[in-house]
């Protein structure tokens, strides 16, 4: 167990040097910095003068090292923007995104198990196929689309959820705002979390769907039916665990994902989160902001597949973590 | 009573274009604790007769008609709420591969307890005892632990055991073997083998042991009944049909056995194939392959007769057993 937590740890730093040098590289060669500094009145001799004490002459490996330097101690450098450290500006607006997301996952779960497993224990049914061919529409229609569409109808039309913002927040543990704890901020996530499901909901059904309906197939199925078990316990316990394990690989994958879809979702509904932020950023060239959000995703994506690795190696009796390491 | 009489069992399957017949008209009994042997190339129907008796048959197969009775009872379309009562309790089942046929994500103990549960109202630890019992006679070592095992860890030849101990922990009345060892080490098969015999002579259980090996049969059963393309060809007394086989097909499988060969000599094969669902010729379906087969033969099927104490479905039968005994003579 420890030989293999380790070596996922080199695994994990292996990602995030890559998307460091990627992050800096972007940084090196997106705008001068000086530019943002000091504007255009300066003479060119003091330009020089400047770049040779901020290091900006040195070679790219060793601005790079020293990049990678400060980063390791939090720096992720200074948003021009701000005039604030960007890991602090992302750092705040990190629960509004990590709330966004989770309400999109409570969607996606709590929907896509009970659709899947319906639509392939009764492909003919029409149900079924209303269900089939609603997916294919969810999948289809950008997240944009979708949350512009429902502001359009629950918002406007009928106005029953508010259609940006998150609305009153409640402050938890001296340091997070939840929506989670009132009403009002209840009312607000709804929309947000829906439109980002919209996308990874139809896409998990149709997953779910077929991994089960190949297990359905399986002998220890047929095996399990001739002993004389009862169909829903085939369905739910011989079935559903085995369709679920190749789910969950994918799914970690895609809480990463949608982490970066937030970025549409939250520029349509306003929401407070780095997703928005970013946008602002890219729209102000706000570069060590942009980077810093980058390295920031990466980061949530390498530590969600980690743990997402352990968790099927604990739901998966034939995968043994401890003689993984060897 | 017999315990199990099927007439005229008819098995159809809808393909898109048009349906197949896989079982024709199949009729036959087994007496209490009587081993019958069914045996035949691949796709005569062996399988499909063990399915369609647990009325397990996938879709697009379907009973088209013909009666099952178990013990008594008319088990053919039986609704499935009732006929789930019979599988795995009065009725089991022994699948081929033991690699596939246990759930991997269950342990040993959840897989054999949910068959008590389904069956008996039983709290847990009293299941964990009837199977750690049963995994007992089928001398699996330390069963207690075994119950917290998953598949994986097992083997092969460890794993069959264990289904067979999950086939008999209800006492059934009959056992439905289909190809049982096929899947394992040839070292193997020889011990469950004789573990499944040994276990249905002593707690009189009936088998129907689904092979394609002749030694099998001539060791494990009484009776045999000899399938191909989807209709019995030859029944009868095991020994009968090893010792003196009547359809040709039958003495080209059992010449075809190593042991009938000399040693350095070809094997003798029947030749061509077993014809396709689709495709089966008129009149006797194996005439394409049948080094006697007159113009009779391939316009009108033959209907079954009694010859030499065995039930066979041969016109020639006669003429072919007279020109073995001048061969004999000679």
């Amino acid at each position: 167990m420890l030989a293999y937590l380790v070596k996922r740890l080199f695994q994990a730093i292996a990602v995030m040097l890559a998307i460091s040098l990627i992050g800096f590289a972007i940084q090196d060669n997106l705008g001068d910095p000086l530019r943002e500094l000091v504007g255009q009145s300066v003479s060119e001799e003091t330009r020089q003068q400047l770049r040779d004490e901020l290091g900006l002459n040195d070679s790219f490996f060793t601005q790079y090292l020293r990049f990678l330097g400060n980063a390791v101690q939090g720096d992720l450098g200074t948003s021009y923007f701000f005039k604030e450290p960007a890991v602090d500006v992302i750092l705040k607006k990190l629960p509004a995104t990590l709330e966004l997301v989770f309400g999109a996952t409570l969607i996606i779960v709590g929907l896509s198990v009970p659709l899947g497993v319906y639509t392939a224990i009764k492909p003919n049914h029409v149900l079924a196929k209303v269900i089939m061919g609603a997916s294919i529409v969810g999948i289809s229609i950008p997240v944009f689309l979708t949350a512009i569409l429902m502001i359009y109808v629950f918002s406007v039309e009928y106005q029953w959820l508010p259609s940006y913002g998150r609305g009153d927040v409640v402050h938890v543990f001296g340091y997070w705002d939840t929506n989670f704890a009132s009403l009002d901020g209840w009312s607000h996530i709804l929309l947000p979390s829906i439109a980002l499901a919209s996308i990874m909901l139809p896409l998990f059904v149709r997953l779910i769907r077929a991994e089960m309906m190949e297990v359905l197939q399986s002998e220890y199925v047929k095996y399990a039916k001739a002993k004389g078990i009862h169909p829903f316990r085939i369905y739910f316990v011989h079935a559903l665990k085995n369709t679920l394990l190749p789910v969950i690989t994918v799914g970690g994958v895609q809480i990463g994902t949608m982490v970066a879809y937030t970025i549409l979702t939250e520029t349509v509904f306003q929401w407070p989160g780095m997703g928005f932020m970013f946008l602002e950023a890219v729209n102000r060239v706000d570069t060590p902001l942009i980077v810093a959000y980058l390295i920031v995703v990466g980061f949530i994506f390498v530590v969600t597949n980690t743990i997402v690795d352990l968790i099927y190696g604990l739901v998966n009796p034939t995968v043994n973590l401890a003689r993984m390491g060897a | 009573m017999s315990l199990l009489s099927v007439r005229d069992l008819t098995v159809k399957f809808a393909m898109r274009d048009q349906t197949v017949t896989a079982l024709d008209q199949i009729s036959f009994d087994l007496g209490k604790g009587e081993r019958l042997g069914i045996v035949g190339e691949s796709g005569a129907g062996k399988s499909i007769t063990g399915f369609s008796l647990m009325n397990l048959l996938s879709r697009p197969g379907f009973i088209d008609s013909g009666s099952i009775q178990f013990e008594g009872e008319e088990i053919a379309g039986l609704p499935d709420r009732k006929m789930r009562s019979i599988r795995g309790n009065r009725m089991a089942m022994i699948f081929q591969d033991p690699m596939v046929t246990l759930n991997p994500v269950l342990t040993i103990g959840q897989q054999m307890v949910e068959t008590l549960q389904a069956h008996r109202r039983l709290s847990r630890a009293d299941a964990e005892q009837i199977a750690i019992m049963k995994l007992r006679e089928v001398y699996i070592p330390s069963p207690e632990e075994r119950l917290a095992q998953y598949p994986h860890e097992l083997s092969g030849g460890m794993r069959q055991r264990i289904i067979i101990a999950m086939a008999l922990l209800l006492e059934p009345q009959l056992i439905i073997a289909d190809e049982p060892t096929t899947a394992l080490d040839v070292t193997i098969q020889a011990d469950i083998m004789e573990l499944l015999l040994e276990l249905c002579t002593s707690n009189m259980v009936g088998l129907i042991l689904i092979t394609h090996d002749l030694g099998v049969v001539s060791q494990m059963t009484e009776r045999t009944l000899v399938m191909y393309a989807g209709r019995i060809i030859e029944a009868g007394k095991t020994r009968e049909i090893i010792n003196d086989p009547q359809h040709p097909y039958t003495q080209g499988l059992i010449n075809a056995l190593p042991q009938q060969t000399l040693p350095g000599h070809r094997l003798k094969q029947i030749p061509g194939n077993m014809p396709g669902l689709a495709a089966i010729p008129t009149g006797c379906a194996f005439n394409p392959r049948c080094p006697y087969a007159v113009d009779h033969c391939r316009s009108t099927r033959p209907e079954t007769v009694s010859y030499a104490s065995v039930e066979v479905a041969c016109h020639e039968v006669n003429r072919l057993h007279n020109t073995v005994l001048e061969d004999e003579s000679a």
